[in-house]
This record gives structure tokens, C-alpha cells and sequence, in this order.
């Protein structure tokens, strides 16, 4: 086990942000925290990267313990926070320089090392240039190269895609996976992006209100609740009689529309569909990881909440 | 090793910052000019001469230590804005102790401040006959860099207990103001009212503008002995509370 937390537990005041938490990650997986804001994925990345300290419970990371030897728990991560960390005033090459003095890069890779991440990360010849000049997809790819560039176990990713276009953020799950595979790296990311967690982990840790209420594949958590979802618009529905049937796991109407959560479409779709009697309009799509944050937690997530106060927004150009 | 690598790397960021943002080189020389120009000109015209100086000459080495003393304690809001841009952040999780972030911040801001220092003695070599030696010019320069370590460290730490950068400035103004106009750089401390003087003695600065004008122009208050005492112990302190909230940071 690469981390493992055992009752981890962070109160600011009368708030629990994280909720005697217990977890493992295996060396080498991307290991995905899904959450709503303020289910306190960051407080626990925050704890584990010896940025806060655990009001109660215990963690290790690389086999470190989090309060007691955060030096070399510090040695051997690596961090790309929610807001951008990189200095703008300084060319990415500097802050790249700057993080080789911080973390103790040895000074006969360092020059071969910036150009190894740079090269990686596709931004050789923006390098020189001031990080003022970055796109948000550019400032982000130069944080997964400072973030990378001492080699570290595990990577800690928070909110990796946070405010990034879908286009950019396709390209930045690329660069993670590739990252994850050339450098052997384990990776935790938060996320409350559905689709970043389907697309890049390997096991997903759904979170709220500081506790785990899933884990598992993205690909078991969703056999777990439902395979597909049937839609079904109609005149007269009969939600009851659907019910009734052995296959429909759930059936819910809102707003005129049925919704009804079947194990296998390609197999009950004609039987569900001679038992609701005439319809208007059928849909069927795949479970997703919202309906099963919906399943657990009873709510619905919501993608692209701005995260953050006035300055950082402001300061975000 | 890694310490010292780890302060150098702090120090070179802000370095590399300051030569860069123009308008931080330029501000830092039109205030002390307008101070010795604008101030010490005009009420120069009022006031004859002070312990045998020019009022002009007599507040320089006071506007020296000013200048050292607001860019210094401004210096702290510098730490508020990394915090809100989360650069702070990449020093904060890096393997290198509070002490050396503080360190590294604290040798930044000097930085600025000796710049300013550059400035002010080439202005007084050119444009006002200032006695300097080459001697008296090393020993004004290193009771600076003592001043600026202090005012950084309190700059710092008021930074890094605050938030938001309008709190910086109102709680820097409590504290700048009164320490450089009750320093004695404006006038002599020799003849004060009690209450006056009585301020003027627990205020650290004034050892500082006591020391400065005693190196430059030769006039003591104090010996130059107990104006470094003071101002050393008071560096001290200053620093170790630095380090004390970076490390709470």
C-alpha cells in the first residue's frame, strides 16, 4: 500500500471535513476521489501531503507517517494544486529551476531533467517564454512537469482539469496517463468531474461529507447500480405495473418523463416496452458515474461549480 | 545543503521578481527624492541650521532608514498575494524548512530595501555633498541591511498572520507611521518633551536614525555601541516571531 489511512480525521471548528476515513491505494493505480465541493477531497490530499494536520486517526504515505515524518512523506510526492501555482513572472523554465533547488533535484540531472518533463509535457519551445504568456491548459501541463520532476512515488492531483475547456482537458488526461505509465507513478486525483474519473482511474472513492460511501472500479460501481437507463415519455404512464417487473431495479417519473433503471437493455428493452403500452419517445443510455453519485448520495453532482473566493477568480485571468 | 539551496531558491525568486516589475524600481527612488527634495528643501528655507548641518543634510541619514523602514514592512504584503496566487504553496509543501522560507523571504525583501540604499547614496554623493568615506559608507550600509532585516521580519510576520492585503495596509500604517515619526528622523531628540522623549526611547528606530546620523554626519545621541545592541537584539526577536508564524503558516 502505497497510502493507506486508518480513522483519518480533520474538524475545522464545529465542521468534520473528513469523517474517520479509511483507505488504501495500491502502488500504481490512478486512484480517483468523486465528490461534490466541499466533500473534503482536498482537506484529505491536504492531510496526506503534510499540509494540515489530521485532527485524530493516522496516515502513511510511501510508508511515511503524515505528522511524524513529513520531510521525507514531502521528499517523496508530488503536488499539482486546485489553483494554479506556477509563477507568472517567471519563465517556465525558471520555475522549473526553482523547484530542482526546493526538492533537492541532484545538480547533475537537473538541466536533463527540465528538458526530460518539458518534452513530456510538449512545452520545449514555450519554455523561455514568461508563464504570463500560458494558456490555462499550458500552465497546467508545466505544473504536471513541476510536479514530476523529482521523481516522486506518487502524484497528487487536485482538481487536475479545474475551469479548463473539454478539448484541454481530454489532452491533460493524456499527458496523467502517459505520465502515470512512463514514470511508474501512482496518481490520487480529486475530481468532481464524472467523466475525468471514468476516463482515467483505475478505482474510484466516492466521497461526501467526508466519508467514503463507494469504492471500486468506475466500471463495478456502475454494474452495481444500474447499466442502463431507460427514458420513456408517455400519456398515461403506469409506474406501478413497472415496478412490478423483475428486471426494472428502478422506475421514477419526473417531469413528465419516466426513468427507469434496468440491468441490460439488450435484453429486457422489448419486454419493458409491451408492458408500458403506447409511447411518444424512448431513449436509452448507458449508466454513468452520476447516476451512481446520485444512488449514494441522493443528490445530484453538479460539473463546473466555480470553486474558490473573489481573488482567486480574479487572480485566475 | 538542502537548506541553504532551499533559501537561495526563495531569495532568487523574489530577486528575479523585483528586476522585473519596473514599476517597483521606479517608485523605490522617486519617494526618497521627493522626501529629501520636496520636504527637506522647503522646510530647509524655515530652518537654519541643525547641530551644524543643513536641515536638508540633517534629516538624510532619517530618510535613509525611512526609506529602508517603509519598503521593508511593505515588503510583508508580497507573502498575502503569493498566498492568494498560491505560489506560496510550492515553497510551503517543498521538503525545506519554515525557517529558510523565511529566511529566503526576509533576504528578498533586504534585497529591495539595499537597492533603495544604492540609490539614496548616489543621490547624496552627487546632488548633496553628503561626508561620506568609503568607510562611513560600508558602516551605513550594513546598519541598513541590520534595519531592513527587522522591518522585513515584522512586515512578514503581519503578512502572514493576515489575509487580505487591505488589512496589510491598515495594520502596517499603525505601525509604520509611528515608528519613523517618532524616530527622531524629522528632528533632534535631544530637547523633547517627556512624553515625546519617553516615546522616542522605547522606539527602535530611533537607535537606528541615531546610528545613521552619527556614521554619516557625525552627531550622536546614543553611543553608536547601544544603537547597535539595540537594533541587533530587536533583529533577533524580530526574527525568531518570523519564523515562529511562518512555521503556523
Amino acid at each position: 500500500m502505497v497510502i493507506k489511512t486508518e480513522a483519518l480525521t480533520k474538524n475545522f471548528g464545529k465542521i468534520t471535513a473528513v469523517n474517520e476515513l479509511d483507505l488504501e491505494v495500491k502502488e500504481g493505480e490512478i486512484f480517483g476521489l468523486l465528490g461534490p465541493n466541499g466533500a473534503g477531497k482536498t482537506t484529505l490530499i491536504s492531510m496526506l501531503c503534510t499540509m494540515l494536520r489530521p485532527t485524530s486517526g493516522k496516515a502513511w504515505v510511501n510508508g511515511f507517517d503524515v505528522v511524524r515524518e513529513p520531510g521525507k512523506v514531502r521528499k517523496s510526492i508530488g503536488i499539482v494544486f486546485q489553483q494554479a501555482s506556477v509563477d507568472d513572472l517567471l519563465t517556465g523554465r525558471e520555475n522549473l529551476q526553482l523547484h530542482n533547488l526546493l526538492f533537492e533535484v541532484p545538480k547533475a540531472v537537473r538541466k536533463q531533467r527540465i528538458d526530460e518533463v518539458l518534452s513530456i509535457v510538449n512545452l520545449e519551445k514555450r519554455a523561455d517564454d514568461f508563464v504570463n504568456t500560458y494558456s490555462g491548459g499550458m500552465r497546467r501541463r508545466l505544473e504536471l512537469a513541476r510536479g514530476i520532476m523529482h521523481h516522486p512515488k506518487i502524484l497528487f492531483l487536485d482538481e487536475p482539469t479545474l475551469g479548463l475547456d473539454p478539448q484541454t482537458r481530454e489532452h491533460i488526461w493524456e499527458y496523467i496517463k502517459e505520465l502515470a505509465s512512463k514514470e511508474c507513478m501512482t496518481v490520487m486525483l480529486t475530481t468532481h468531474y464524472m467523466e475525468e474519473a471514468e476516463q482515467l482511474c483505475d478505482r474510484v472513492a466516492i466521497i461526501d461529507y467526508g466519508k467514503i460511501v463507494a469504492l471500486d472500479s468506475p466500471d463495478a460501481l456502475k454494474n452495481n447500480v444500474a447499466r442502463d437507463i431507460v427514458k420513456i415519455k408517455q400519456k398515461i404512464p403506469d409506474i406501478e405495473k413497472i415496478r412490478k417487473l423483475g428486471y426494472v431495479m428502478k422506475a421514477e417519473e419526473k417531469e413528465g418523463t419516466l426513468y427507469i433503471s434496468i440491468k441490460d437493455a439488450s435484453l429486457h428493452l422489448q419486454d419493458l416496452l409491451s408492458n408500458t403500452g403506447p409511447i411518444d419517445f424512448v431513449e436509452v443510455r448507458r449508466g454513468s458515474l452520476s447516476d451512481v453519485f446520485l444512488h449514494y448520495t441522493g443528490r445530484e453532482i453538479r460539473e463546473g461549480d466555480a470553486e474558490g473566493g473573489f481573488w482567486e477568480r480574479m487572480m485566475k485571468r | 545543503m538542502s537548506e541553504i539551496e532551499g533559501i537561495y531558491a526563495v531569495w532568487l525568486r523574489e530577486a528575479k521578481i523585483y528586476i522585473r516589475e519596473k514599476e517597483r524600481l521606479v517608485s523605490a527612488v522617486i519617494s526618497p527624492l521627493l522626501w529629501i527634495f520636496g520636504f527637506g528643501a522647503g522646510i530647509g528655507t524655515t530652518i537654519e541650521s541643525v547641530g551644524g548641518y543643513s536641515y536638508q543634510m540633517f534629516i538624510y541619514p532619517g530618510i535613509m532608514v525611512m526609506t529602508v523602514l517603509f519598503t521593508s514592512l511593505f515588503y510583508g504584503i508580497y507573502v498575502i498575494w503569493d498566498r492568494k496566487l498560491d505560489f506560496l504553496k510550492e515553497v510551503l509543501v517543498a521538503p525545506v524548512s519554515r525557517a529558510s522560507v523565511f529566511v529566503g523571504k526576509m533576504l528578498g525583501g533586504a534585497t529591495d530595501a539595499m537597492v533603495q540604499v544604492i540609490y539614496l547614496i548616489i543621490i547624496g554623493l552627487i546632488f548633496l555633498d553628503v561626508p561620506f568615506t568609503p568607510l562611513t559608507i560600508i558602516e551605513a550600509f550594513l546598519m541598513l541591511l541590520l534595519i531592513s532585516i527587522a522591518m522585513v521580519s515584522i512586515g512578514l510576520v503581519i503578512g502572514a498572520n493576515l489575509t487580505s492585503p487591505e488589512g496589510f495596509s491598515l495594520v502596517i500604517n499603525f505601525v509604520m507611521w509611528p515608528m519613523f515619526f517618532f524616530s527622531g528622523a524629522l528632528f533632534p531628540v535631544s530637547n523633547l518633551s517627556p512624553w515625546l522623549a519617553a516615546v522616542t526611547r522605547i522606539n527602535p528606530m530611533t537607535y537606528g536614525v541615531d546610528a545613521m546620523r552619527g556614521i554619516i554626519l557625525g552627531i550622536n545621541h546614543y553611543s553608536l555601541l547601544l544603537d547597535t545592541a539595540v537594533l541587533m537584539v530587536f533583529t533577533a526577536m524580530m526574527m525568531g516571531i518570523g519564523i515562529m508564524s511562518f512555521r503556523r503558516m
